[in-house]
């Protein structure tokens, strides 16, 4: 697949300026469009949490913009409502992340949010307890829901309980009802600041303009107490299956997560291992095991993988719905592709078809500005350089069938995971 | 020949639609946009759960799955990989009054596409195999649906509310006829609605019109039309009460799904309604879903009043009369008779003529922004021209903020007092009981 990088979002069009606090700030024009998006994150996510207070980062970042020491709930919003304008702000594992849009003319008041929101909040004690409200409601929510249930479980099962990684990023039913507006103010204290802090701005705006902009309202922010992001502790190899089945009331299908705690996105093999992930369940609807468990057989509606690498070594899992009559034979199968992909090379034809992919479908990933800014933020937030687009294809091109085996092999074994089912109790055989 | 030509011009991007009705049915609808390198080709063929009867719910969704088990010419699984290998995407979708095929493709290989398109329209596959088999893969879909408490909620008020038309059952269908259709009723189906005359196709992206027209007639003008369309005859008879709905599963939350009769999309009364929707539970506009709803009229009496932890509304865009909905999840705590209240009461105001201008304003204000954020894809307009095709023209979609602008205050109140009628409402409470463990 050939592909003009001179026409890729690369350093000739996107700026990049460090502010004199650190914050990072990358702006990249496109006058195609009216309108423009903000993105971007600041290391203040629920690593940071002490035990006690697990979820406190979550909610902290949910009541950001419910309230400053000059805005009200109502003002904020009817600022962003009035103008068609939208801002939100949420807690990932390592870092807060934001985003925003708006038309062009109202970027000063997105920004004016923005920085006010992460600076000045003031977590109103009211808003504090309508928020509480509906977070306990929307955990016992969850609760009903198999796919979520599934999901958390694996992470229980597939990283050692003292792992950041091992637990939910909104806490426990028991933590959103004690955590207190001190614990979300000294959170606050400790932890928002410049510190890891990048804003990516894309669309109709000019460069110069949007970074004096930018600067005029976080320049001047410091915060000597911040936490750099911690060492993550070491994930003691897996060496044999954990399992664990959760039956639910009322279900009809059963949700099925099996994998192990993988790469990160710094690793060396990240591309090859993609290219192992595509084949085993994404290419082609769903990859080899689409083709086995959705196709062929039947089985499922859904039935695919995924590597979830960010700054530590996420799950490389594969997930499935199916009938609870059908996920030890759903299971068999998911752990034959894995032997397979450990065993035996791609063949050469699925090589070329996933790098032809992985290129390929670059022009649809930037058509938006929220395509483009979401590169920039993997480019930022991962070192990856801004020419990363452009040298994108070459690196992809380089990977060979025995850079796939090896790095399935490094990561994959059919006889050591964690899998979590939860559904309807499974009727004895 | 195209039979019929009509040009607009859309003033946010100094683009244009063409419109080409070929001798065979076939209406083509072409935009240029030349903002990325990339084509979005839409296949719509006008029909859905709306065209089926009971013995057979379900089947125009079936039909689709059944569409990517391949032809002659591209056997299954063969499109999969050649559209994923050149970077495209595709995907399909079945609802009430269509089913939509599409594939967004890098512009230089949109050939492709286009070719399949007119392959599958007559030559799909239905080998008893592969409709076994995608049995199972359906029922596991409905299965998955299943597992959400609030689908079945949805399926019982929607029943309760469409005792006749065919908007009672959900598109996916009924358990019973998901078990019982064979291949001759799906292929009887695809015989019946997949031909030009039933259909609407959109290029919307980085091609020449002549060019593009050119290529599609090569590719489309000769296959034959098929019967006519059997009508829809089944109009849903005067709602003659209030309907109640109680809903029992295992679970922690109660759930609040109100239905009130709300007319077709082409009716005079729907943009005005779609502004009492803006003003219940915030804006949105065709492409770019909602905006924010914080300063909205349900949000403010709901979850402000720590009642709800959500709530929302909206109005169907459908070819005959559907409902104007919301729905809310009771707050921890609080009971459904609270919330029914409280919902109660919002609607009371609406019919008192309780709104004021600078509501309207802010409306206008936020589709105004919302809509200009959705014509940034074009995928997303692909879409809208097909879907407003299917049930009024694509101006519908060209000048939705104008029909908006063109809503008065008087308007607004005299449609509340119309439509939000006790006695034309279905109420249907999900209730969570706690299991044997």
């Amino acid at each position: 697949m050939e592909i003009r990088t001179e026409t890729l979002p690369g350093p000739q069009d996107i700026a990049r300026h460090e502010l004199a606090n650190g914050i990072v700030v990358l702006v990249r024009e496109n006058l195609h469009v009216r309108s423009v998006v903000i993105t971007g994150a600041l290391d203040a996510g629920s690593i940071f949490e002490t035990p006690d207070t697990q979820g406190v980062a979550s909610f902290t970042a949910s009541m950001l913009l419910r309230g400053t020491h000059t805005r009200n709930f109502d003002t904020i919003h009817e600022m962003l409502e009035g103008s068609g304008a939208k801002l939100a702000m949420s807690s990932g594992r390592h870092t807060v992340g934001f985003s925003g849009k708006s038309l062009r003319e109202d970027l000063p008041m997105l920004l004016d949010l923005l920085a006010d929101g992460l600076r000045n909040p003031a977590f109103p004690a009211d808003y504090v307890e309508k928020l509480r409200g509906q977070l306990v409601t929307n955990y016992k929510f969850r609760e009903e829901d198999t796919r979520y249930i599934a999901g958390r479980t694996f992470r229980e099962l597939a990283y050692p309980a003292a792992h950041p990684y091992s637990q939910p990023i909104d806490g426990t039913l028991a933590s959103i009802e004690t955590i207190t507006r001190d614990h979300m103010i000294e959170f606050h204290r400790r932890q928002y600041g410049p510190g890891g802090m990048f804003i990516v701005v894309v669309g109709a705006v000019d460069t110069a303009a949007t970074i004096q902009m930018i600067a005029e309202r976080f320049a001047d922010w410091r915060n000597p107490d911040q936490q750099p992001q911690p060492e993550l502790p070491e994930i003691p190899s897996m060496i044999e299956v954990r399992q664990q089945v959760v039956p639910m009331q009322d279900k009809s299908q059963s949700d099925v997560v099996l994998g192990v705690p993988s790469l990160s996105r710094y690793a060396d093999d990240w591309i090859a291992a993609n290219i192992a992930n595509s084949i085993l369940g994404v290419f082609g609807m769903y990859g080899r095991i689409g083709a086995e468990v959705r196709e062929k057989r039947g089985l499922a509606y859904y039935a695919y993988s995924r590597i979830e690498g960010g700054i530590g070594p996420g799950p490389w899992r594969v997930i499935a719905g199916v009938n609870p009559v059908n996920v030890p034979q759903t299971v068999a199968a998911i752990r034959d592709e894995i032997r397979r992909i450990i065993t035996e090379p791609v063949t050469a034809e699925e090589l070329a078809d996933n790098k032809a992919n992985f290129i390929g479908r670059l022009p649809l990933r930037l058509e938006s500005n929220e395509g483009v800014a979401g590169s920039i933020v993997a480019m930022e937030r991962y070192q990856l350089g801004l020419d990363y687009l452009q040298r994108y294809a070459a690196m992809v091109n380089a990977i060979t069938v025995e850079d796939v085996l090896a790095a399935a092999q490094r990561y994959l074994n059919p006889d050591v995971y964690a899998l979590a089912v939860a559904g309807p109790d499974i009727p004895a055989e | 020949m195209a039979g019929q030509e009509n040009v607009t011009r859309n003033e946010a991007r100094s683009s244009s639609v063409s419109r080409h009705v070929f001798d065979n049915g076939l209406t083509v609808l072409l935009k240029e946009v030349h903002t990325a390198p990339v084509i979005s080709w839409w296949m719509l063929y006008r029909v859905g759960s709306r065209n089926e009867h009971t013995g057979q719910t379900g089947i125009s969704h079936w039909v689709e799955h059944m569409m990517f088990k391949g032809t002659d010419k591209f056997p299954a699984g063969v499109l999969d990989k050649a559209i994923d290998r050149i970077g495209g995407s595709w995907n399909a979708q079945t609802s009430f009054d269509y089913t939509a095929y599409y594939e967004t493709m890098p512009a230089s290989q949109i050939d492709l596409v286009l070719q399949a398109e007119a392959d599958r329209m007559v030559n799909a596959h239905f080998n008893v195999d592969d409709v076994e088999s995608e049995r199972t893969v359906i029922i596991s879909e409905r299965e998955g649906s299943e597992n959400d408490p609030i689908y079945w909620l949805f399926e019982e008020t929607n029943a309760a509310a469409f005792r006749v038309h065919p908007y009672h059952h959900q598109i996916i269908g009924d358990m019973a006829d998901l078990k019982s259709m064979t291949r001759d009723d799906l292929y009887r189906h695809y015989q019946t609605y997949y031909a030009p005359n039933n259909a609407i196709a959109v290029a919307v992206g980085d091609f020449e019109t002549q060019t593009m027209l050119a290529r599609i007639k090569e590719l489309y003008e000769d296959i034959p039309s098929g019967p006519a369309i059997p009508p829809v005859t089944r109009a849903e008879p005067p709602q003659q009460g209030e309907r109640f709905v109680k809903v029992e599963r295992y679970g922690n939350t109660h759930h609040i799904h109100l239905l009130y009769r709300a007319p077709e999309a082409t009716h005079p009364d729907w943009f005005k309604l779609k502004m009492i929707d803006s003003i219940l539970s915030g804006a949105s506009a065709p492409g770019s879903g909602g905006g924010g709803n914080k300063t909205s009229r349900l949000y403010k009496a709901l979850v402000e009043k720590e009642l709800a932890s959500g709530v929302n509304s909206s109005l169907s865009i459908t070819i005959d009369p559907h409902t104007f909905s919301l729905i809310a999840t009771v707050r921890d705590g609080r009971t459904p008779e609270e919330v029914q209240a409280a919902l109660d009461a919002e609607i009371d105001r609406l019919r008192q003529g309780e709104i004021v201008q600078a509501e309207l304003d802010k409306a206008k204000k936020q589709a105004k922004a919302l809509f200009a954020y959705g014509t940034e894809t074009v995928t997303g307009q692909a879409y809208w021209l097909a879907f407003a095709e299917n049930f009024a023209s694509y101006e519908w979609y060209e000048t939705y903020v104008e029909q908006l602008e063109a809503v008065t205050l008087d308007d607004v109140r005299e449609v509340a007092q119309r439509y939000f009628i006790p006695s034309q409402r279905t109420v249907g409470w999900l209730i969570p009981i706690k299991g044997e463990n």
